[in-house]
């Protein structure tokens, strides 16, 4: 046993933070305030290799293990969640389904270029009749000659519109229920896709979310991804390892609003002395960092099994939902902590609470991370 | 062209803390960084690296074996290889020492047309074993060297002081030493740090391995002596504070810069 980070992991959080602190922190109230995607924040990790950071150097990547993946997940989201789920959703949900199903071929393609970050990743499978119940996919590819036409709708697509290359998701075989669904990749520009509704959100404001619109839409077929049929096993797999994108989110969030909280408390003055010293808000921080603690063993307990190759579902599950909910508890007693002022956007923990709340939701709700864990343990 | 860059590895003085009772720097789980004005050095070395073909970059650092982190550091900035100088022989080298070890280094490294060092490093503020090592290679020396040019086989610096600066030209090699108006030096790659630890870019010298006599380095061969450490008077600089709501803080400042005819 050994709670250690290793020299690497230790330096790719120094570098993270730094720029994090430098590059991202600066803008991060103006993106969420307007909405506006942070492409700059894009170009720059793609110019420190930081897009695909587990993706193997032959691959573009940076040859890095899944610890100091989360870490710099983690570390962007202390002071942006937003670019931590662009990064999280780019590299666990778009690069990893094309490393571990992809031909060389796909590989080559497609692959290196979203690991140097030349091109953005995202990944379809939502649809508006099909959250939770992915199974239920109403868009459908049908073979025709050298191509698959899709047909259908997708919506809250991470990266939507903003994306070079996404995952989707469709039915090829509508009568064997989810085994015939199959995975596919899409270009921005395939003829008959295009971008539709961009949602209006609560938090992760500057993070592009999109309604996807296929209409006939020509996909070679040298891009089904895996096989015909494999592509419910490509999606739950590909989320399994998301989790762990959006747990390290939501420690990162949890972590940034308890930073700010404790600079807030021994600064602000109240009957005489620092809010610091009362004991009442003493006990409320003290929990806070018993959970983020735990919250971050389980999310890198999760990272660790799969560096090292050990199952790791129900673990990313677990990191998952008790980061989630960590985050969402903290943010809230961290805006509690600033009284009328962590109520305005003058101070940076509203928008952490409202951003908090999506990791809850997105990449397999909270119930769906119980459904994970029991069938995991009542199999 | 060959560039040799020296860098130092140093507590992170924003972390520090004082122990108030004996006055000391706390030094225990402080982390370590590069010295800020070092790394100003090696982005100068890369910026030119990046403009012209053939630029070898080497990095010499001496210290404990744990410095090897700053040197895979430089590395994932873009460092080609780097050299550091590890051995009891060099502990406790007063900046003497340090840059006879240093020239050592240097020499048996080889060829070089440049050498960049910080200005000075945030753990002592000598700023003496850049100057020190010029002498010890008998090159010439451009301090606080805040532009620089590349013109064929010389360079044109700007070397800044309190109020002011000179334009020095000289030819190669020469040693220059960075302050950080010089440049904004760049973050180090992800991928550069598994290259870094995973690869064979760094290599560990002993005072042996350069040939440096063992009697010219270390605590003994040091002539410097510390009697007394403290925190020196502050330059008596006028300070005024302004009053008022903010739009008559800055009229006043406005009619303040032009009595005192800064602006």
């Amino acid at each position: 046993m050994d709670f250690q980070l290793t020299r690497e992991q230790e330096m790719v959080r120094k570098v993270m933070r730094e720029f994090a602190e430098k590059e991202v922190k600066p803008i991060a109230a103006e993106i969420d305030e307007t909405g506006r995607f942070p492409r700059e924040n894009v170009e720059k990790m793609a110019k420190y290799n930081m897009m695909g950071i587990p993706i193997p150097a032959e691959y573009g990547g940076a040859g890095g293990d899944y610890i100091s993946y989360a870490i710099a997940v983690e570390e962007l989201s202390k002071v942006c969640a937003t670019t931590g789920i662009i990064l999280s959703a780019h590299t666990s949900l778009a690069c990893w389904p094309i490393l571990n199903y992809g031909t060389e071929e796909q590989k080559k393609k497609y692959l290196v270029p979203l690991a140097k970050g030349q091109k953005l990743g995202a990944f379809a499978l939502t649809e508006p009749n099909a959250g939770t119940d992915a199974a239920a996919q109403q868009t459908t590819a049908v073979l025709d000659g050298d191509n698959y036409i899709l047909d259908g709708s997708k919506i809250f697509i991470t990266n939507g519109g903003e994306a070079d290359i996404y995952i989707v998701f469709a039915m090829t075989d509508r009568s064997k229920g989810h085994k015939g669904i199959s995975a596919f990749i899409v270009e921005k520009d395939a003829p008959g896709f295009s971008i539709g509704k961009i949602e209006d959100k609560m938090g992760i404001r500057g993070s592009s979310t999109a309604e996807l619109i296929f209409k006939e839409c020509v996909v070679p077929k040298e891009n089904l991804l895996g096989q015909e049929g494999q592509g419910f096993k490509i999606a739950m797999s590909t989320l399994d390892g998301g989790r762990i994108g959006v747990a390290a989110q939501a420690l990162g969030i949890a972590e940034g609003a308890l930073e700010e909280t404790v600079k807030y408390l021994k600064e602000r003055q109240q009957f005489g002395r620092p809010l610091a010293n009362f004991q009442g808000l003493q006990w409320m921080v003290a929990d806070m960092q018993v959970e983020i603690d735990a919250a971050k063993l389980l999310v890198y307990r999760a990272a660790y099994n799969k560096m090292k190759g050990l199952p790791y579902s129900k673990e990313a599950a677990m990191a998952k939902l008790f980061a989630s909910r960590t985050a969402m508890d903290v943010t809230t007693k961290c805006v509690q902590l600033h009284g009328g002022y962590g109520y305005t956007k003058d101070y940076p923990v509203e928008r952490m609470m409202r951003d908090a709340k999506i990791t809850e939701i997105y990449e397999g709700t909270s119930q769906v991370q119980q459904m994970v864990i029991a069938s995991n343990i009542l199999k | 062209m060959n560039i040799i860059v020296c860098i130092k590895q140093v507590p992170d003085t924003n972390e520090v803390k004082i122990d108030p009772v004996k006055g000391t720097l706390i030094r225990e789980g402080v982390p370590s960084i590069i010295n800020p004005d070092d790394k100003n050095a090696l982005e100068e070395a890369l910026r030119i690296k990046d403009m012209y073909e053939d630029v070898k970059v080497t990095v010499i650092s001496m210290g404990p074996p744990q410095a090897e982190d700053a040197l895979v550091e430089a590395i994932a900035m873009g460092a080609d290889e780097a050299y550091l100088l590890t051995d009891r022989a060099f502990a406790g080298s007063d900046t003497y020492a340090t840059s006879t070890a240093l020239a050592a280094g240097i020499r048996y490294i080889g060829d070089y047309d440049l050498i960049f060092c910080g200005r000075q490093a945030i753990d002592g503020d000598t700023a003496q074993v850049g100057p020190q090592l010029a002498e010890h290679l008998g090159i010439p020396q451009i301090t606080y060297v805040e532009e620089l040019k590349i013109e064929g086989k010389k360079v044109v610096a700007k070397r800044a002081l309190e109020d002011g600066y000179f334009v020095i030209e000289s030819h190669m090699p020469v040693l220059l030493t960075a302050i950080k108006e010089l440049n904004e030096p760049r973050y180090p790659s992800i991928k550069g740090i598994y290259e870094g630890y995973r690869g064979d870019k760094i290599k560990l010298l002993s005072a042996k391995d350069v040939g440096v006599d063992e009697n010219t380095v270390g605590l003994n061969a040091s002539p410097t002596n510390v009697l007394r450490s403290f925190t020196p008077a502050t330059k008596s600089k006028k300070l005024e504070f302004l009053e008022g709501n903010p739009k008559e803080k800055a009229r006043n400042l406005i009619v303040r810069l032009k009595e005192e005819n800064i602006i």
